[in-house]
């Protein structure tokens, strides 16, 4: 508790301060955006060196690995979307193995990096890319993005548009405003829900673990140890259902009912 | 907490790492798979083929087994008959050899006979000639009893 406030509010507020440069809207959370580098770019080290020495032979364990993860993620968008997979597919394993890495953050000791970080001087330190709103939505967005463009591209700006209007109450016009107030809370519903259920996952279990680290010492592995495996099956989940659900919006926005 | 600039980014962020993935990573990796899927399928055809080339040179190994064994008795079968016939041959060809050396012992003995006879009936004309010549107790001349002698002779 050495760079730590002295009471427990203190405590806790310090772990869940952001190292941000600005102000308002204009801050940036370098720490959010650091290990969400960190992260991707082991997720593409790892995932690139085993494609650059993929082979059709006999695979190394390496590449056993990748390629385990690859057909999952590629049977897993198969079975819900029956469009084209090029963009899709490597979509949904970056979503996938990067939340999952985001996750996995939240195993490190939450006092390890703040230690670590204030000793050269920085005085906030967040790992957890998922337990940041702004690293949540920023999927979630994307993905809406994601939705309208498969929208345009399965049913065409008209069969899109006339969707939004006349779906699913009909064509009359008295009923237009209301399929229009329907559509328009749906198509916010999903990337709010999608990032929320994320960060709050994330969020509560980082917050858990750092009033966990406020217990004495000699009772911390208890509960930590329970916490921590528990939390080993709510990484892959929140990863998984991150993925599944981007592409069930993307296929139900490309595929005519 | 909240939602600021970092939001934009990490799109950023996401948009290149997705980019980074559909171009290097998802490709090779898919291809790969497919290419290896090929070829275990292409290595069970293949076993597949073996197998039934196997039976099919089993087959045709019994096939032409019963062929030859079945030549090999024609062959056995011809060879007895020939030995068959030849024996008859031969039992035939000695069969008219004995025959045609009896018949021409008959026939030497039949001219042994009749030059036997014939010597004998000259004999036998002199003899008689003798015997009448001492009976007449004068010489007859034999050119002018030749007939009578032949006759005589004639009927012996």
């Amino acid at each position: 508790m050495t760079v730590m406030a002295s009471s427990p509010t203190e405590y806790v507020t310090h772990h869940l301060k952001h190292l941000s440069v600005g102000e308002g809207f204009w801050t940036i959370h370098i720490d959010t955006l650091f290990w969400s580098w960190v992260t991707g770019l082991i997720f593409l080290g790892v995932f690139y060196g085993a494609a650059r020495a993929v082979t059709a032979g006999v695979p190394g364990k390496l590449q056993n690995f990748v390629e385990t993860i690859l057909e999952f993620v590629d049977k897993a968008v198969g079975d819900a979307f029956h469009g084209p997979k090029n963009l899709l597919a490597p979509l949904s394993l970056t979503i996938f193995v990067w939340v999952f890495l985001w996750n996995l953050m939240d195993l490190i000791p939450v006092d390890l990096f703040p230690v670590l970080a204030a000793m050269v001087g920085i005085e906030y330190m967040r790992v957890v890319p998922s337990a940041d709103m702004s690293a949540t939505f920023s999927l979630s967005l994307s993905v809406l993005a994601l939705i309208i463009y498969y929208g345009i591209k399965g049913k065409g700006a008209e069969g899109f548009g006339k969707e939004f209007l006349f779906h699913p109450f009909g064509k009359n016009p008295l009923l237009v405003p209301f399929n229009l107030i329907l559509n328009t809370v749906e198509m916010i519903a999903k990337p709010v829900s999608l990032a929320l259920r994320l960060f709050g996952n994330l969020y509560a279990a980082e917050l858990i673990f750092i009033l966990i680290a406020m217990l004495p010492f000699w009772i911390q592995w208890l509960p930590g140890s329970a916490w921590a495996i528990f939390h080993i099956l709510v990484i892959p989940l929140q990863a998984f259902i991150f993925m599944t659900l981007t592409i069930v919006y993307i296929a139900l926005a490309y595929e005519k009912h | 907490m909240g939602i600021n600039l970092t939001l934009f980014g990490q799109m950023l962020t996401f948009l290149v790492f997705v980019w980074f993935t559909k171009k290097f990573v998802w490709p090779p990796v898919m291809q790969a798979l497919e290419e290896r899927r090929a070829r275990i399928a292409e290595g069970l055809a293949a076993a597949e083929r073996g197998q039934k080339a196997l039976e099919e040179a089993d087959a045709q190994v019994a096939e032409r087994l019963r062929e030859a064994r079945q030549q090999a008795a024609q062959i056995i079968d011809q060879a007895e008959r020939r030995g068959a016939e030849l024996v008859e041959e031969a039992k035939a060809n000695a069969e008219a050899t004995g025959e045609r050396m009896l018949a021409q012992a008959r026939a030497e003995i039949d001219q042994e006979t009749n030059r036997a006879r014939e010597a004998l009936r000259g004999e036998v004309a002199a003899i008689a000639l003798t015997g009448a010549k001492q009976l007449l107790e004068k010489e007859i001349d034999a050119t002018a009893h030749r007939d009578l002698l032949d006759r005589l002779a004639g009927q012996l």
